[in-house]
């Protein structure tokens, strides 16, 4: 077993660092915080990582390791909430969130759909990181063999799949690819440096930031919605 | 054969994608083309305006031909007037402040809907601003001039 020869006393020493009670303690601390952070819409768990670094800076570094991964984790299921509730995706992860629990939560479900983003966040938080654990090693030895033609096909094949799994015209599936493309064309070109589409504004050189078009797209799309059913609920929510 | 719309989204959508495509390939047209081997930076847009014309124009083709949803109507007032709200903000948050960037954003929204009861709005102004205030401005200290002087 030379498996377990190599992965048990590294696994038992981190279980006996994380589990005594002071470091417990930053823990929720962290996981408390970052809910609540992760809540807000547009506000991802790198902006609060980045804004409750300071709060970290007096622990010792086991605890504020601990305390910062609590907050990733906390920001992640937190951005499920605003989705469910108000179709608002907190950050890129809850985007799928957003569809299937927001028609919950219009149902009058949305304690059940908040339940299961709960469950379904410590489950694939806990089996992700066994996963990580065990297959880190091969799979970081894997990713530094990825090259351009790789790239190229991991590409190729997400655009693929989005036309096959998108329901309606196939043709205006394409068409939205396409229209998507010259979306993620905004910025600053990788092989000339020149700026494209942006207008002469320095904030588009990085480009269109994924969480500002998915929460442009839901958010926008849900008032455009209602508009069109001759409401302004929707516009009382999203204030 | 008569030309009438069967589909009015179809025929939309059409327009919309080639109104893209349109844009795309004129604002592209001062970037370096390249070539093929070598492309530069217009290379990209400019073929991907020249693919969402054509697709454009068979999906607005395909209005002519299939039947399919009509377009309701348009809320143009709120469709106007929250994109200037929230362009407002933008704007606003950088030359006049926070404070006064969320009260352009709440009352122009508030414009948006069907119904105006003033005193509703000033109630949200209130909450509203003093919340986010002390949200993002106190408790997460992020760095937005309260008002126009700092």
């Amino acid at each position: 077993m030379e498996f377990f020869a190599e992965y048990f006393p590294n696994l038992t020493l981190g279980f006996a660092t994380a589990v005594s009670p002071v470091n417990l303690l930053y823990c929720f601390a962290g996981v408390f915080v970052g809910t609540l952070v992760g809540v807000l819409p547009g506000i991802g768990p790198l902006a609060a990582i980045a804004m409750l670094l300071p709060a970290t800076f007096n622990l010792p570094p086991v605890g504020a390791l601990i305390m910062l991964a609590g907050i990733y984790y906390g920001c992640q299921y937190g951005g499920s909430t605003t989705a469910i509730l108000v179709k608002l995706p907190g950050e890129s992860a809850s985007v799928v969130t957003c569809m299937d629990g927001h028609e919950m939560a219009k149902k009058g479900r949305a304690g059940p759909a908040l339940a299961i983003a709960a469950v379904g966040s410590f489950i694939a938080g806990t089996v992700g990181t066994i996963l990580i654990a065990v297959a880190g090693p091969p799979i970081a030895e894997m990713a530094l063999k990825f090259g351009a033609p790789e790239y190229f096909s991991l590409m190729c094949m997400g655009l693929i799949a989005s036309a096959v799994l998108a329901h309606g015209n196939m043709l205006k599936a394409i068409a939205m690819i396409f229209l998507g493309l010259i979306f993620g064309i905004v910025g600053t070109d990788v092989n000339s440096g020149m700026s494209r589409f942006t207008f002469g504004a320095s904030g588009l050189a990085d480009g269109l930031s994924f969480v500002v078009v998915a929460m442009g797209l839901f958010g926008f799309g849900e008032i455009l919605a209602n508009l069109e059913r001759g409401q302004d609920k929707a516009t009382r929510e999203m204030l | 054969m008569s030309l009438k719309i069967k589909s009015q989204e179809d025929f939309w959508a059409g327009l919309m994608f080639i109104g893209f495509g349109i844009l795309a390939i004129i604002i592209a047209r001062d970037y370096p083309m390249g070539s093929a081997m070598r492309m530069g930076p217009g290379y990209f847009p400019t073929w991907i305006g020249v693919i969402l014309i054509i697709l454009g124009s068979i999906i607005a083709a395909m209005g002519f031909k299939f039947e399919g949803e009509k377009v309701g109507n348009f809320a143009w007032r709120p469709m106007i007037l929250l994109s200037i709200a929230f362009a407002a903000f933008g704007w606003a948050i950088d030359n006049i402040g926070f404070i006064l960037a969320m009260v352009i954003l709440i009352v122009l929204s508030a414009l948006a809907g069907k119904e105006f009861r003033i005193k509703g709005v000033i109630a949200m102004v209130a909450v509203l601003v003093v919340g986010a205030w002390a949200l993002f401005i106190y408790a997460l200290e992020l760095p937005f001039p309260l008002w126009w002087w700092r």
